[in-house]
């Protein structure tokens, strides 16, 4: 078994605030994070998936075809949006960045041919990642 | 609470000074195990330490931990000690050579803490990855630790 990882990049604007608590609270809770005009990262997606060497061309998956999922299931919906408002998993859930690795985790299950998704690890920076293994899911 | 488990990781920078060197060994064997880490004035690296935690997504926050708590641990009880400090005047490296391998238990051991504490009941440590320079790292995934035997 071969384990083939896959990057992609999007940008996009997200707060939190969990509308059951008072302003107080959210921003006790979430710090400048709670600040409702938002604010932006550059995300970094990583998507591992897991299989077997095709003898016949070498691949476990077709790359073309993995970008294009990640293009078509993820970039387009997520780059350049503001999560909170125009990305519909996250109307009543908070977009952070676990909530955001099982997201695209649900986003990709099933749609990858030939191999098994293993791993979707979300960088909001460089020092900050959340990893999802499909636990629970 | 939810069963969704996510892995949470988080980096660390410090930048320390540490020298390689054994009292019970000579200054020769000492020379020829940590070559030029056994210059007798120290050196120093820019570490990066990659700490993983796994949990349940809280279903309110939408957070496995809070990343201010996590913060605020690690510059209480790591980046205060070991921030342009030499590694072998800490007392975690009196008995121990300062190797990037037992900073990475030590750092295993400081960050147990944060996931035995009140306010994350359901966290783990999962990994400790240290960066000593952009081209030697390593892992621990604590097996072994608490063991005392290391030490000596």
């Amino acid at each position: 078994m071969i384990l083939l990882t896959r990057k992609a990049d999007f940008s996009a604007a997200h707060f939190y605030w969990n509308p059951a608590w008072s302003e107080e609270e959210n921003v006790r809770v979430f710090g400048k994070c709670a600040n409702r005009q938002g604010h932006g990262h550059n995300y970094t997606l990583e998507v591992t998936v897991a299989g077997e060497i095709d003898a016949v061309s070498g691949f476990v998956v077709d790359l073309k075809q993995l970008k294009d999922i990640l293009e078509r299931e993820v970039v387009s919906v997520y780059d350049h949006r503001h999560l909170n408002f125009e990305v519909p998993e996250f109307e009543h859930t908070i977009p952070t960045t676990e909530n955001i690795a099982v997201a695209i985790w649900r986003r990709l299950e099933g749609k990858i041919e030939h191999a098994k998704l293993h791993r979707v690890r979300v960088y909001e920076m460089p020092d900050l990642f959340a990893d999802f293994y499909g636990e629970g899911a | 609470m939810s069963r969704v488990i996510v892995h949470f990781s988080r980096r660390y920078h410090f930048s320390a000074a540490h020298r390689l060197h054994v009292d019970a060994l000579s200054e020769e064997e000492n020379r020829r195990t940590f070559g030029k880490c056994n210059n007798p004035f120290g050196h120093g690296h820019n570490y990066v330490v990659e700490v993983t935690l796994s949990g349940p997504v809280d279903a309110v926050t939408g957070m496995v931990v809070n990343l201010s708590d996590l913060d605020l641990f690690a510059q209480r009880e790591v980046l205060d000690l070991f921030d342009h400090a030499n590694l072998n005047t800490l007392e975690a490296f009196r008995d121990r050579v300062t190797t990037t391998e037992n900073v990475s238990v030590e750092m295993w051991s400081i960050f147990s803490q944060f996931a035995e504490s009140k306010e994350y009941p359901q966290v783990r440590l999962e990994r400790i990855a240290i960066e000593e320079t952009g081209n030697n790292s390593f892992e621990y995934f604590g097996e072994g630790a608490g063991e005392a035997a290391f030490s000596s």
